[in-house]
C-alpha cells in the first residue's frame, strides 16, 4: 500500500465508558458512530463503507440508515479494526468508496445484546481443547507464558511491571476505570486467576465502543480536525487454538503483521515516538517488542520493568493505561487505535510531546490474529 | 438441579479414528506419505504439502511438558479448580492440549519438559479422554 493517501479524520469512543447499564450493544456502536461523524463534521449520509466486526455491516447499516457501497466484516477478534483500517485504506484508494465509518462496541460487562462469541463443539477447538476445561480468555491466552519466561530467562517480576507501567499511565487518563498506583509487589499478591497470572495481569471487563472515519489523504485537510495518515499496514492470522502455535516463544500472526507494516511505512524502530501494543495480558507487551523487532526478546522484560516505557521513558507504551487499566470491552483494539489518533493529533490527556509517528498493535483470539496500524501526523 | 455438563467433543467424519482410538487405548496421529510430516489436530490431508496421501499411525503417547496454566477459576463445568491446562509435546513433534493428571497441581510438581506419557480418562461410555501423567520409571 502507498504510504499517507488515506487519512483518519473523524474519532471517538462512546459517550461513556466503563459500565454502561442503560444501553444495548448495537446503540452503544451508534453512539460511537454518531460521535466520530460528528468529530469528522460530517452527516450519516456522507458515509458510504462500513466496517466493522461481531456485528454484520448489514445491522450497522441498518441501525444508522446508511446505503453502503463498500463493507467489510472482517471479525477476527480485537484486532479486526487494525485490519478494517488496512482494508479501507485499500478500498479508498481503489475508488471503492470515499468516506469509511469503522465501528466497534461491547456491551462486554452489563451484556445489553451482546451477540456470543463461543466456538461450537464440532469444532476443531471444541473437540480438541475445550474437554480440557477452557472457558475462555484467562485460561487460555496465559498458557504460553512459563514457556516465554524459561527460553528468554523473564522473570514473574518483570512481567507484573508491565501492569504497573500502565497504571502510572492510566492515573493520567481522567476516562481510564483503573487509576489508583500499584505495585510490583500488588501485582504479585493480586488473587490467582490462572498461574502464573493474577488478577492484575488479566484485562477488565467494561462496555463501551469506538468509531473511526477514513477518507482520502487529498480531500483530509478540509477537515475540522489535523489529519492523521496511515504510514504503513499489516496483518496476518494464525491459528483459533493455542494450542496449536507453531511456538510460544513467538506470535507468528504478530511477527508477519507488524515487519509488514514497518516495511511499507519505510520506517525504523528508532523512528517511532509513542507505542500501543494490545495487552489483553501482561505477557503481550513482551511479545510485541520481541516480534515487532524492537529488540531481543531476552531484553523485553528488563525493559518494561527498567521504566522505560512508562511516563517519561524513552518509548511511551499504551499511554491511554491500556486493556489493563483503561479499559477493555473484549475487543480492545478500537481504543488501541483512538489512543494513537489522540496521540497524533496531540490532544492525548497523556500527550507525548512532539509524538509524529505512532505504531498500534493489534491481536485477536490468544494470538489467532494479528494487525498492525503505523500512524503519522505529517505528510 | 443437575450439574452443568463437562464440555464434550462433538466427533466429525475427519476425527472419528481419534477418537476411536482412544476409546481402544491407543493414541493416533497422522503422517503424510509424500513427505513424513506427523500431524495433529486430524484432517485427511498434509497441512505442510497438501497431499491426500496420509496415514493414521499409533502415537508412542511419550511426550514433555512445553506450558500450562494452572487455572483457579471455577468456570469450567466438571472440573475441580485449581487444575493445570497443559500443551504437551509428543515424541513425534505436534503438541496437543492435556490436563496432567496423576500428579500435585503446583508449579513445583509441573517442572516444564518434565517427561509425560499418555493415558485415557473413560468419561462414560461413549468418550475416552486422551490425557497425560508423568512419565513411570
Amino acid at each position: 500500500m502507498r504510504r499517507n493517501q488515506v487519512a483518519i479524520v473523524g474519532a471517538a469512543e462512546t459517550t461513556k465508558l466503563g459500565v454502561i447499564p442503560d444501553m444495548s450493544q448495537i446503540q452503544l456502536h451508534a453512539d460511537a458512530a454518531l460521535n466520530a461523524i460528528a468529530d469528522a463534521g460530517l452527516k450519516l449520509s456522507d458515509i458510504d463503507g462500513i466496517a466493522t466486526a461481531v456485528e454484520t455491516p448489514q445491522q450497522i447499516a441498518h441501525y444508522l440508515g446508511i446505503t453502503p457501497t463498500w463493507v467489510d466484516g472482517t471479525s477476527v477478534g480485537g484486532c479486526s479494526f487494525m485490519l478494517h483500517v488496512r482494508h479501507a485504506a485499500a478500498a479508498i484508494e481503489a475508488g471503492l468508496c470515499k468516506t469509511v465509518l469503522i465501528t466497534h462496541a461491547e456491551s462486554g460487562k452489563s451484556m445489553i445484546g451482546k451477540l456470543p462469541r463461543s466456538f461450537q463443539a464440532d469444532s476443531l477447538q471444541g473437540q480438541f481443547e475445550a474437554p480440557y476445561g477452557i472457558y475462555g480468555p484467562p485460561s487460555q491466552f496465559p498458557i504460553p507464558v512459563l514457556r516465554f519466561m524459561k527460553t528468554y530467562g523473564i522473570t514473574h517480576e518483570q512481567i507484573a511491571s508491565v501492569a504497573v507501567a500502565q497504571r502510572e499511565w492510566a492515573a493520567k487518563n481522567p476516562r481510564a476505570m483503573m487509576k489508583d498506583p500499584i505495585t510490583v509487589e500488588d501485582v504479585l499478591n493480586s488473587r490467582m486467576i490462572a498461574y502464573p497470572f493474577r488478577l492484575l495481569q488479566c484485562c477488565l471487563v467494561t462496555d463501551g465502543g469506538g468509531a473511526l472515519i477514513m477518507t482520502s489523504a487529498d480531500r483530509a485537510k478540509d477537515f475540522p480536525h489535523k489529519p492523521v495518515y496511515v504510514l504503513g499496514t499489516g496483518e496476518s492470522v494464525e491459528t483459533p487454538m493455542v494450542s496449536q502455535m507453531e511456538t510460544f516463544n513467538s506470535s507468528r500472526a504478530f511477527k508477519v503483521a507488524g515487519p509488514t507494516a514497518f516495511r511499507e511505512a519505510g520506517i525504523s524502530h528508532k523512528d517511532v515516538d509513542h507505542l500501543m501494543i494490545y495487552d489483553a495480558f501482561a505477557h503481550l507487551p513482551l511479545f510485541g517488542l520481541g516480534d515487532l523487532g524492537f529488540m531481543p526478546y531476552e531484553e523485553t522484560g528488563k525493559f518494561i520493568a527498567d521504566g522505560n516505557t512508562r511516563p517519561g521513558g524513552k518509548l511511551p507504551l499504551n499511554t491511554n493505561g491500556g486493556g489493563l487499566s483503561y479499559m477493555h470491552s473484549g475487543m480492545y483494539g478500537m481504543y488501541a487505535l483512538q489512543e494513537s489518533v489522540r496521540q497524533m493529533r496531540g490532544i492525548a490527556p497523556a500527550q507525548v510531546e512532539g509524538a509524529k509517528i505512532s505504531v498500534c498493535h493489534g491481536v485477536g483470539g490468544m494470538f489467532a490474529a494479528s494487525g498492525t496500524i503505523i500512524f503519522t501526523n505529517e505528510k | 438441579m443437575a450439574e452443568p455438563a463437562r464440555a464434550r467433543p462433538k466427533i466429525t467424519p475427519e476425527t472419528q479414528h481419534y477418537w476411536d482410538g482412544a476409546k481402544q487405548g491407543e493414541l493416533r496421529l497422522q503422517r503424510c506419505d509424500s513427505c513424513a510430516h506427523a500431524y495433529f489436530p486430524p484432517r485427511p490431508f498434509c497441512p505442510k504439502c497438501g497431499s491426500r496421501e496420509v496415514s493414521v499411525f499409533k502415537a508412542s503417547g511419550n511426550g514433555t511438558l512445553y506450558s500450562y496454566v494452572i487455572n483457579h477459576r471455577p468456570l469450567a463445568a466438571g472440573f475441580t479448580e485449581p487444575y493445570a491446562i497443559a500443551v504437551v509435546e509428543l515424541e513425534e513433534g505436534p503438541r496437543m492440549m492435556s490436563n496432567i493428571l496423576e500428579c500435585p497441581q503446583t508449579p513445583e510438581a509441573l517442572e516444564l519438559d518434565m517427561k509425560l506419557e499418555v493415558t485415557f480418562q473413560k468419561i462414560d461410555d461413549n468418550l475416552t479422554l486422551p490425557q497425560f501423567r508423568p512419565a513411570k520409571g
